[in-house]
């Protein structure tokens, strides 16, 4: 009884989070403001990360909200305070055709997914993460990513660099 | 928890490119200031000539190494090859350009040598992961390239056009891959093809979806049609040796992780895939042709024309037999050194200032500068398809596995495009042989490393259609370990 | 006993799929720049999503590993792209896609 308990317990947070995750992107993408679209934004991705939990995987939680909400957003809400872009000029609803075209594909694409993802379950091969295990991966996560992965996880880091480097070039004044 | 087998050798010509990038940016720190700074150019010229020499002894070993995610098999290689000569001829322009343009910092050429290290990846990856990653180090360096001259509204555009744009087709990418994922529970792409063939996942509708998103994700990297749009904005817009670097290494490494994905991955799919890429071949090369023939920024036209051979290639790609696939591997070697040559050509008839790239420029150019307008003609020519040119021998290869895969549809419409082509590289041609010029250009200076690039494209672009044998006979030995 | 059903990997899914697709039709419609690149990063996140919960039904580390390289390239994304932006807009005092039309779009 206590398990049927706690697995509508787990409904509920879903439902609501999903929920609530659907209805704050639809306003990111409707917001006239970018400040409040980003804000959305930051909605949104704390309800994943709620869902990142009930899929037992804390780490990719914690990074969630510390490095997409917590940094990128961040910094996205910054250059729009910078650049005092705060209300989009909108000169009439321009309707243009390849934008039609555009959403009735992405709508198309959209049931294509539904229908892929309800007629057959993951089919992929089942590994040895049993829930218990994968519960605490922080420490599994850290393990894979300096062993198996640790070539990617150097690529990685040249990725950074080269992003630092772009950024900085980028930005700076005119010599 | 143990490391897995570290075997640095393997990766030796990535190291190098990674080192010298590191030490250009360094270099550029601690030199003083206000000098020309062509120094940096050699240096990174180096870099990237080592890391060639590094590469040949990885020839036929075929070894794996990172628990299997990097390759260094005959594919791989054959492809960095490519790209390294497709960075050296790329830097060669350079040192003559990016000063010109005020852009011959260190940091110019790091980007480039990072951008190499991610075609690279691209080309070794085994694993989704490193794909990724590499086609991502790749792209962003070029997003910032395309971006280098702050100072000019095209080129800004262009970088922001790029980005936002590559930006979305990475989610496309991405959600592929998920699936991919999902369904085979694997990122290696030898254990998704023996999964899906031990489990008999043909019309998982899972990975049908995810060969839509790859083919989405991949047509944005190699500018196919209906994902060509930012092509021409974008070429005309960056710096030219950007756009050269573009066309070439962009091309050559989205290729080859296309090929690897789908050939190694999912040949299952096989039937599935040929009737969706039968007809973007045939749009990409109709489209790219017959756009080309309007334009007047020699830039642009070029921009069409790369769409077009992306047409080409796919040509081959649907054909999908060894001819084909060792055909996709000669037509971009071949085509990186034409389209880098007539590059070339582009920022030798330009000068600060003032780049001269309408079409009307080249007028008269034949009377003026001979030997400019010859080597222009050659690579013209051999885009063209005429023999004996590279081109040519590419074209030739390309159409002969479509008609040996029983495609002849596809390969009349690609002949019939090719004949398209010829008129707008020879209205080029005719102008700089048969026109008055409409006006003078002078004060050019040719300076010795793009004038080199030229010749090494020249010799190339000769090499390859006299004595195709050779590397079309490498190229049949690297794909050996793909199908 | 009546048992309650645990949540199915496929409802995870759909949200994903939901998510991405809002993500790109406000990356398709949207004019300001800054905001069809949030429009890109929620894609990313869907992304993430459904690598989490395949990672989870499939018991495998690949997914997590996998998403934390998408944010990382997402972080990296970010660091370049608002560059472009910031330098976008001190040469055409604007970010808004339609008009940045110099060049034929």
């Amino acid at each position: 009884m206590a398990e049927n308990f706690g697995i509508l317990f787990q409904w509920l947070i879903f439902l609501g989070m999903a929920f609530v995750s659907i209805v704050a992107s639809l306003l990111v993408i409707t917001r006239k403001n970018p400040i409040h679209s980003a804000l959305f934004m930051v909605l949104t991705l704390l309800c994943v990360a709620v869902l990142y939990i009930l899929l037992y995987s804390p780490f990719i939680a914690i990074i969630q909200v510390v490095v997409y909400a917590g940094a990128i957003v961040m910094l996205i809400v910054f250059i729009i305070m910078l650049l005092d872009l705060e209300v989009e000029l909108r000169s009439k609803m321009k309707v243009v055709y390849s934008k039609i075209v555009g959403v009735f594909l992405a709508l198309l694409f959209l049931f294509g997914l539904l229908y892929s993802v309800v007629a057959k379950p993951p089919t992929g091969e089942i590994g040895s993460l049993t829930p218990d295990r994968m519960a605490n991966n922080v420490k599994t996560v850290g393990e894979s990513l300096f062993t198996d992965y640790v070539f990617p996880f150097e690529i990685s880091a040249i990725l950074l660099t080269v992003a630092i480097i772009g950024a900085v070039i980028l930005s700076k004044k005119r010599t | 928890m143990k490391l897995p087998d570290i075997d640095l050798y393997l990766i030796a010509p990535e190291i190098i490119i990674t080192v010298f990038g590191f030490l250009v940016l360094l270099v550029d720190v601690f030199a003083p200031k206000g000098e020309k700074k062509g120094y940096l150019g050699v240096l990174s010229l180096l870099g990237v000539a080592i890391a060639f020499f590094y590469t040949l002894p990885l020839v036929g070993t075929g070894k794996t190494g990172f628990v299997e995610m990097f390759a260094a098999d005959g594919f791989a290689i054959f492809f960095k090859i490519t790209i390294l000569i497709i960075a050296f001829l790329t830097l060669l322009i350079s040192i003559g350009y990016a000063p010109r343009e005020g852009i011959g910092f260190g940091e110019y050429y790091a980007l480039i040598l990072f951008a190499t290290f991610g075609m690279m990846l691209m080309a070794a990856g085994t694993h989704l992961i490193i794909i990724f990653l590499g086609l991502e180090t790749m792209s962003i360096s070029i997003y910032v390239l395309a971006g280098m001259l702050r100072g000019d509204q095209k080129s800004v555009e262009s970088a922001f056009k790029y980005f936002l744009l590559g930006a979305f087709a990475t989610g496309f990418l991405l959600y592929g891959i998920a699936f991919l994922y999902g369904a085979t529970g694997s990122l290696y792409l030898k254990n998704i093809a023996s999964y899906i063939g031990s489990k008999n996942l043909l019309n998982h509708p899972m990975l049908l979806m995810s060969l839509a998103f790859l083919t989405i994700g991949f047509g944005f990297k190699i500018a196919s049609v209906p994902f060509h749009m930012w092509t021409p904005d974008v070429y005309e817009g960056a710096p030219t040796s950007v756009t050269a670097f573009m066309a070439t290494g962009v091309k050559a490494a989205g290729f080859s992780a296309l090929l690897r994905v789908f050939f190694t991955a999912l040949p299952a799919f096989q039937p599935d895939w040929t009737s969706i890429m039968w007809l973007i071949a045939v749009a990409t090369m109709t489209f790219g042709n017959i756009i080309a023939i309007s334009q007047n920024n020699i830039k642009r036209m070029l921009a069409y024309s790369s769409i077009a051979h992306a047409g080409y290639i796919l040509v081959a790609f649907v054909a999908g037999n060894k001819l084909g696939t060792s055909g996709i591997l000669f037509y971009l070697m071949a085509y990186a050194f034409m389209n880098l040559g007539a590059f070339t050509c582009v920022i030798l008839l330009g000068k600060k200032g003032e780049e001269n790239t309408l079409i009307t420029d080249y007028a008269g150019l034949g009377f003026k500068y001979p030997l400019l307008a010859a080597s222009m003609t050659v690579f013209l020519l051999s885009m063209a398809g005429i023999p004996p040119l590279g081109g040519f021998m590419a074209k030739f290869y390309v159409f002969s596995a479509a008609v040996e895969a029983k495609f002849y549809w596809l390969a009349v419409l690609g002949m019939i495009n090719s004949a398209i082509s010829v008129y707008y590289y020879l209205r080029v041609t005719v102008l700089m042989y048969f026109r008055e010029p409409e006006r003078e250009i002078t004060g050019l200076s040719f300076s010795p490393a793009p004038t080199l690039a030229l010749i090494l494209a020249l010799i190339g672009t000769f090499y390859l259609g006299i004595f195709p044998s050779n590397v079309l006979s490498f190229a049949q030995k690297s794909i050996a370990g793909l199908m | 006993m009546w048992v309650v059903p645990t949540i199915p990997p496929a409802l995870y899914l759909i949200l994903s799929g939901i998510l991405f697709m809002i993500g790109v039709i406000g990356a398709i419609t949207r004019r300001n720049a800054i905001v069809v690149f949030i429009c890109i990063e929620l894609m990313l996140n869907a992304v993430n999503l459904s690598f989490i919960t395949f990672s989870r039904f499939l018991q495998s580390i690949d997914g997590v590993i996998f998403a934390f390289f998408v944010m990382a390239v997402a972080a990296a994304e970010a660091a370049v792209g608002l560059a472009i932006f910031v330098m976008l807009y001190r040469s055409r005092e604007t970010v808004n896609v339609d008009e940045v039309n110099l060049l034929k779009w």
